[in-house]
């Protein structure tokens, strides 16, 4: 199939950025997303080009590395799937493809599609993990988890920290993405001596890194790659407001 | 060169205990005063950085990435072994310690593989503490499945996802320890080069990938934790930025490359499917506790996989490997579907596949609970092939996909440049000729926790590295290298893009340094990747600049070490006149075509020393001794 991209080029950060059209011919629908991207790109190095720049890695929706806004959607039109898992079997024949970067006042654009989301690892700095020491640990049988709990601690620990979430928001806000890591920890006994200390500092964090608030649209669950259950900010709430509530500063 | 293992003496169950009582130790008001470098942030990178920070040691720490949570083993899916006997199914350290050596086709020192083995039980549990979701029974303890290699059932495993949960609870630690000052992370910083002064390695020196600014930082000690090198046949499984830069470069700096030869093919991967292929994709071992593998009997089959009746399939692994069966180690796996396929039995449209089926695990669990141990992996096969493996027999392949070579370490994790740590996969220390399935991740992490902290400390303290800082000359002179040569990969400007180049040299290497190989093949290899040397040198095509984030160029980089590194994994290969584990040499079989080896002339580990760029490199070798696991020939029959 032939396609034309409008893609975002812009040179770096504090450069006026721009869309730029290209023709994508004899895409095969076997193709990945990346893959289609990688052709266009190779054409233009060919032509002595700068390639589209685009933050990428394990290509199988693990590493988080992959992001761009696809016609208006954070990794394209497929529900629970990254750009890097999308084929082009999802388009047709002469479409038109819209290819931006992820939006947001907390990730600020490096070069063309890749944004700094380096913000989420300082979200993290604050309280994401458990304070245990290297050979401190106890045997790892020793305080049984009913596979219930696991199962649901799993389910907020498969967020792979893309940042969608947040360019899916109308509000720009990541309490997604601190949901999910609150509830992983705060679900499993290992992680709740610190639970309360834990929520109140990463959203401080997240309003210090200028990530908006929350205001229940639901848009960050429909964008998630992993599909992060909403009822982890619910989880979030709670400890937050337990927090606020035994917080003596 | 001198090649001391610095294995110690005495029995082997208490070896480690011993040693770790006679290391020096450096005291906890020194250790801030000692600045270590980790490059690499994955399992072996993060957990090293993390309980160095801990230890109270000045760290810092480097990756390519954005964050040091994108590292390559965050893509595990199957699991991590440990020997908790849990199961109570036999298991113990001296099994985990046996099945190692046996599935390394006796190539690996039984010192650190029993080593490997008794920490295998501190990772386990340090996981759990840090909040790892392991998958759990109905009674609340921890689930084990069964892997490749192993007649017992002691991999741990969180849904498919058991590398990204192990990264995570790495990274976790390590950003824990960043907050606390102890960490300082460099991220999108590509090292470039290691630096050494009066023999010992002192420090790197970095790219910016963002700005292009060339940066020098100066340690006591350098720690790689850089990863594998599968990449070199440009499609794998491996994530696309994986390369093997930084031990190339440290080998050009006197740390000896052992092994380069050793790879390992995964049996279990989805087939390629044309020209613009950018990565292969593993579909987890584990399937293999479910699935039954198998083509048609016949040649050139044209029906569909169920139109073919029960009479007509042969399962090939089962027939052959009856003890086994489906959970024959990767190698021998992978080369039985080799075999069937040349024989023209292979489907999919490329004839480059076999059949894992799940047909007889649907009926007999019912589908719920296949969903339950495999749903994610269904789901990233339904989405590269569009068929649903509920229904029809999921087509595999194999690819490359670990590379068990690396660079050479002692018994301390230590190259032979003095200072100078190797961990993970990078170093070439305990899988021998074959890794089995769920060890990496154990490796990685036994490194990086519960090995490098204690040793790196005993180097410290014994070598005690003189004040050393940027401002040495040996840092600008290396700055100036790396300067030149990005301005020589600029200044180009060809015909050819650096894809296109690696993608031919991937096809040199899966030709003649693959599956198998033969010592015509690896000739021809021989004389065909210095001419592509050329050709690159010659006529690629690196658009932009430097004081840019610029990806080609980066590519660029990277390809220019693949292609020198290439020739000496052919030379390895091509010396090793003999069979094990991955590397199959066609000459050397059995009349049932498995691996034969010879032990009586390769019971040892190939080191390579470079000479400069005008000589050969020079060929050492490290004797392996079994006092243990006797030498056989291994059988899964
Ligand atoms: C798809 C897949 C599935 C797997 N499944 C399993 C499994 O189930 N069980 C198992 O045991 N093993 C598995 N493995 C193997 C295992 O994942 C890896 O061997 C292991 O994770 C490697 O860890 P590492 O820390 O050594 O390297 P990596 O995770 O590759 O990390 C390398 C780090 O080094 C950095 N780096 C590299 N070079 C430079 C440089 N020049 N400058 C700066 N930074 C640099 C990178 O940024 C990265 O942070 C799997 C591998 C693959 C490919
Ligand atoms: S490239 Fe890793 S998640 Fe898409």
């Amino acid at each position: 199939m032939n396609l034309t991209l409008h893609v975002w080029r812009q040179a770096g950060p504090s450069e006026a950025g721009r869309l730029v059209t290209y023709d994508a011919p004899d895409v095969s629908p076997e193709m990945s997303f990346l893959e289609m991207l990688d052709v266009v790109n190779e054409r233009l190095i060919e032509r002595g080009q700068e390639p589209i720049a685009f933050d990428h890695d394990c290509r199988e929706g693990i590493c988080g590395s992959c992001s761009l806004v696809i016609n208006g959607v954070p990794h394209g039109p497929r529900r629970g799937t990254a750009t890097c898992q999308l084929h082009m079997r999802t388009f047709s024949d002469g479409d038109h493809i819209w290819i931006e970067p992820f939006r947001a006042r907390a990730f600020p654009i490096v070069r063309d599609l890749i944004v700094d989301r380096s913000a989420f690892d300082r979200i993290i700095q604050t309280g994401g993990f458990i304070g245990v020491s290297t050979g401190s640990a106890p045997d790892a049988n020793a305080i049984p988890i009913p596979k219930a709990v696991a199962d649901r601690s799993m389910d907020a620990a498969a967020c792979i920290g893309c940042g969608a979430c947040v360019a899916a928001c109308p509000n720009a806000s990541a309490m997604l993405f601190t949901a999910a890591k609150i509830s992983h920890l705060g679900l499993l006994p290992q992680g709740r001596p610190e639970r309360t200390k834990r929520a109140l500092a990463m959203v401080q964090r997240m309003d210090l890194e200028h990530f908006g608030g929350c205001t229940n649209y639901g848009e960050c669950h429909t964008a998630c790659p992993k599909e992060i259950p909403l009822e982890t900010i619910a989880l979030l709430n709670r400890d937050y407001l337990k927090a606020s509530l035994v917080s003596r500063d | 060169m001198e090649l001391n293992a610095n294995i110690p003496s005495g029995p082997i169950e208490k070896a480690w205990e011993t040693h770790r009582f006679e290391m020096k130790l450096v005291s906890p008001a020194n250790k801030r005063r000692y600045t270590i470098i980790v490059v690499g942030s994955g399992l072996a990178g993060a957990s090293a950085a993390a309980t160095l920070g801990e230890l109270g040691y000045n760290v810092l720490c480097f990756t390519y990435h954005d964050s040091p949570r994108r590292a390559h083993s965050i893509a595990a899916q199957g699991g991590i072994n440990a020997a908790k006997n849990y199961q109570n199914d036999g298991d113990s350290v001296y099994r985990l310690f046996y099945d190692t050596v046996k599935g390394g086709d006796f190539r690996s020192r039984e010192a650190n593989v029993h080593r490997l083995a008794e920490i295998s039980l501190n990772i386990i549990d340090q996981c759990v503490a840090q909040g790892v979701p392991f998958a759990r029974e109905y009674g609340g303890l921890l689930d084990n499945r069964s892997f490749g290699g192993a007649q017992v059932s002691r991999t741990f495993y969180a849904r498919g996802q058991t590398g990204q949960q192990l990264l995570l609870g790495a990274y976790q630690a390590l950003e824990r320890q960043i907050a606390a000052g102890s960490v300082q992370m460099f991220t999108r910083s590509e090292m470039l080069d290691v630096v050494v002064v009066d023999g010992q390695a002192r420090g790197i020196v970095t790219r910016d990938l963002v700005t292009g600014e060339v940066h020098s930082y100066a340690a006591d000690a350098v720690v790689l934790g850089t990863g594998g090198y599968s990449n070199v046949f440009y499609l794998s499984t491996n994530a696309k930025a994986c390369n093997v830069t930084a031990i190339w470069r440290a080998y050009k700096r006197g740390a000896a490359m052992a092994n380069p030869c050793f790879t390992q093919i995964h049996p279990t991967c989805i087939p390629v499917a044309g020209d613009y292929q950018s990565k292969l994709t593993l579909m987890s071992e584990s399937l293999r506790n479910d699935g039954r593998v198998w083509v048609p009997k016949a040649k050139d089959e044209t029906r569909r996989a169920r139109d073919i009746p029960e009479a007509e399939r042969d399962y090939f692994l089962e027939r052959k490997y009856p003890s086994f069966g489906n959970l024959a180690p990767r190698d021998i796996a992978s080369r039985s579907a080799k075999e069937v396929c040349d024989e023209g039995r292979g489907v999919g449209d490329t004839g480059q596949g076999v059949y894992l089926d799940f047909a007889d695990a649907i009926g007999r669990l019912g589908e719920d609970t296949i969903r339950e141990r495999y749903g994610n992996l269904f789901e990233i096969y339904e989405r590269i092939t569009d068929e649903n493996p509920y229904q029809v027999p999921m087509r595999i392949y194999p690819a490359p996909h670990y590379t068990m070579g690396g660079l050479w370490v002692d018994y301390n994790l230590m190259s032979t440049i003095p200072g100078l740590h190797v961990i993970g996969e990078a170093n070439f220390s305990d899988h021998g000729a074959n890794r089995l399935g769920a060890s990496a991740l154990m490796q990685g992490l036994a490194d990086g926790y519960f090995v490098l902290p204690y040793t790196i400390g005993h180097y410290l303290a014994t070598a005690k590295p003189g004040p050393v800082d940027t401002s040495h000359a040996a840092f600008g002179e290396v700055e100036q290298e790396i300067a030149h040569r990005t301005r020589r990969l600029l200044e180009i400007r060809g015909k050819r893009t650096v894809d296109s180049i690696h993608q031919e040299l991937g096809r040199i290497m899966w030709n003649h340094c693959g599956m198998s190989r033969t010592a015509a093949g690896l000739s021809q290899a021989l004389e065909r990747i210095p001419a592509l040397r050329d050709e690159f040198w010659q006529n690629v095509t690196v658009p932009g600049g430097n004081e840019q984030l610029n990806q080609s160029l980066e590519k660029a980089g990277r390809l220019a070490d693949f292609l020198e590194f290439a020739e000496l994994m052919c030379r390895d290969a091509l010396d090793r006149s003999e069979s094990c584990g991955g590397h199959f040499r066609e000459e050397h079989q059995t009349s049932d075509g498995e691996a034969l080896r010879d032990d009586e002339h390769y019971a040892h580990v190939s080191v390579w020393e470079y000479r400069g760029p005008e000589a050969a490199p020079v060929l050492h070798s490290e004797p392996l001794t079994f006092d243990h696991v006797a030498l056989a020939q291994r059988s899964y029959k």
